[in-house]
């Protein structure tokens, strides 16, 4: 029973935690974006006079689409039209459950809580299919929406997620050889060593930077925003979701901003150690230079939890920038990327991870 | 130059001669092959995000600085929040138009139809009487100017003999809810 409760209060938790960060996301870009370009940003939503920096406008944006008009087109097929955005975030969402977002929690002697809604020994695989999934969405509100540019959305949707996810694949095999498991929650925990005399972690940044550097770029297509925003066009075909109003069409937007938080979280367990904050132990911080400070099981992990989530915002920082830095790619050249320059990279990287593994033993 | 190849035919039709062209505009154009680091995309991608960072971190520096009331003078956008502020205009600028006044407060204006007459728009309506001090002659008994109308070219203002009518207000934000408010008559127009 109480098992139960635990890990029903841990998934509910995952999935507000991370509901809110992408909520929170609405307000950072606008606020990002405003700073990037010297202006100020959203500021104008008070509520008694205050303006919390523009936080209000999430709230004013949620009121804006609920009493909004739900319009479904003429011909459209009413049944799949209506069930592409709901597919589209809680794909985006249930990839969060396989999560780690911290370490073992030790309530007594024999009970310890590893802080991760489903503890799967196939958590990798999990997301991906799980992300792989969120292609229907885009490609069910492509084809009910009776427009041609709507179905043109999505199908270019379905070609850039399929393409990308390939690498993405591909990309992610290096770090599955050389940690050997495909466990987030094993993997984080052997991410916990310690190279170079102790002083460089084990971090699949460090010992897969290629992986890394693809893994990312796959990612970014994978979010469908700029610059890979092919399904969307803002200023060629407005996308998948034009016929799209109302809460509906905020749905598909808080798709794409849960799958950056997602790719955020899974790019931190996989190459920045997850919840694992430098020379930190299990009993304690254990320095390099022979410094020793021990600490008790809770605070190490709220310093992990704390500073997983520190990871994930910093890679969401990261995705933003990027997102408001660089223009769309043509459609050629996003095949090109895809196909000719990150898919032969990734396979490279995995032939060349194959044989130093072997060498080394 | 060394691909193209790539973009032109041998067996083509006038080959020699578009051959030539090509060369001439791959002359003019200054291009180039680009290296394989340009290639990569990286130096772009990483010198934008270096950009675009540079300006993010400056900004949010100001801004929380802002928040402890300190370098306030340093703004962190370049934008102006509008309504609450206005920018600086500049001293030349045509905005709302005034009738300037005499010391005994009644209109410099005489009534003698130049603006009337000039105005492209024909926005500006003068009724003239009789003015009691002879050395006048004339002043304007109501003065109506159709802001609805108005392209804001300032020839009233170059035309007229007496600098009655000026477009110095500064008052740009002129929005009314009917198109009769547009229509200013004297008094509104002398209030300034």
């Amino acid at each position: 029973m109480n098992d139960i409760l635990i890990k029903f209060i841990l998934s509910a938790g995952t999935v507000m935690i991370m509901f809110s960060f992408a909520g929170l996301l609405t307000w950072v870009e606008r606020k990002q974006s405003a700073l990037m370009q010297d202006r100020i940003g959203a500021n104008r939503a008070t509520i008694f006079g205050f303006k919390a920096m523009g936080l209000f406008h999430i709230f004013a944006d949620v009121l804006k689409m609920l009493s909004k008009e739900e319009f479904v087109p003429e011909g459209a097929n009413k049944f799949s039209f209506n069930l592409a955005p709901y597919l589209s975030i809680i794909f985006a969402l249930v990839g969060f459950a396989a999560i780690p977002i911290g370490g073992a929690l030790v309530l007594s002697n024999n009970h310890v809580i590893w802080l991760q809604a489903a503890n799967l020994n196939i958590a990798l695989i999990f997301i991906f299919a799980m992300m792989s999934m969120g292609v229907y969405g885009v490609v069910l509100a492509g084809f009910s929406s009776n427009n041609n540019y709507a179905f043109l959305g999505g199908l270019r949707g379905a070609a850039q997620m399929i393409s990308y996810e390939i690498t993405m694949g591909a990309a992610i095999m290096g770090i599955v050889m050389v940690f050997n498991t495909i466990d987030l929650q094993v993997l984080d925990r052997a991410q916990g060593v310690y190279m170079l005399g102790g002083w460089l972690p084990k971090w699949g940044i460090f010992v897969q930077p290629l992986s890394f550097f693809l893994f990312f770029a796959a990612a970014m297509a994978e979010t469908k925003r700029i610059p890979f925003d092919l399904p969307e066009g803002e200023s060629e075909i407005i996308g998948y979701f034009v016929e799209y109003s109302g809460m509906k069409f905020g749905m598909f937007f808080m798709a794409d901003l849960v799958e950056t938080v997602l790719v955020a979280a899974l790019m931190t367990t996989l190459f920045l150690g997850g919840w694992q904050v430098p020379y930190l132990h299990a009993d304690g911080f254990y320095f390099p230079w022979g410094a020793h400070m021990a600490m008790s099981n809770l605070p190490v992990v709220i310093l992990g939890v704390l500073s997983f989530f520190m990871k994930v915002s910093f890679f969401i920082w990261v995705l933003m920038a990027v997102r408001w830095t660089l223009p769309r790619f043509r459609y050629d050249q996003l095949m090109n990327l895809g196909w000719k320059i990150l898919l032969p990279a990734s396979l490279i990287n995995i032939a060349v991870t194959a044989v130093v593994i072997t060498l080394l033993g | 130059m060394e691909n193209l190849d790539k973009y032109f035919d041998p067996q083509g039709p006038f080959a020699s001669l578009r051959l030539a062209q090509m060369k001439r505009a791959w002359k003019r154009s200054n291009r180039r092959e680009l290296t394989f680091w340009e290639k990569t995309y990286l130096p772009m991608l990483l010198g934008g995000i270096w950009l675009t960072s540079k300006h993010f971190f400056y900004n949010l520096t100001f801004h929380v600085l802002h928040l402890f009331g300190l370098y306030k003078e340093v703004p962190g956008a370049v934008t102006y929040q509008y309504p609450e502020k206005q920018r600086p205009l500049s001293s030349r600028l045509r905005t709302r138009h005034r009738l300037t006044k005499r010391e005994d407060g009644s209109p410099r204006c005489v009534a003698c139809m130049m603006c009337e007459t000039v105005c492209p728009a024909r926005c500006i309506e003068i009724t003239a009487a009789e003015h009691p001090d002879p050395n006048i002659e004339k002043y304007p008994a109501e003065f109506i100017l159709d802001l609805g109308k108005c392209v804001y070219c300032g020839f009233c203002v170059e035309v007229c003999p007496e600098d009655a009518i000026r477009m110095d207000t500064g008052k740009l934000d002129i929005a009314e809810y009917s198109r009769e408010n547009m229509i200013y008559n004297k008094k509104r127009l002398m209030e300034g």
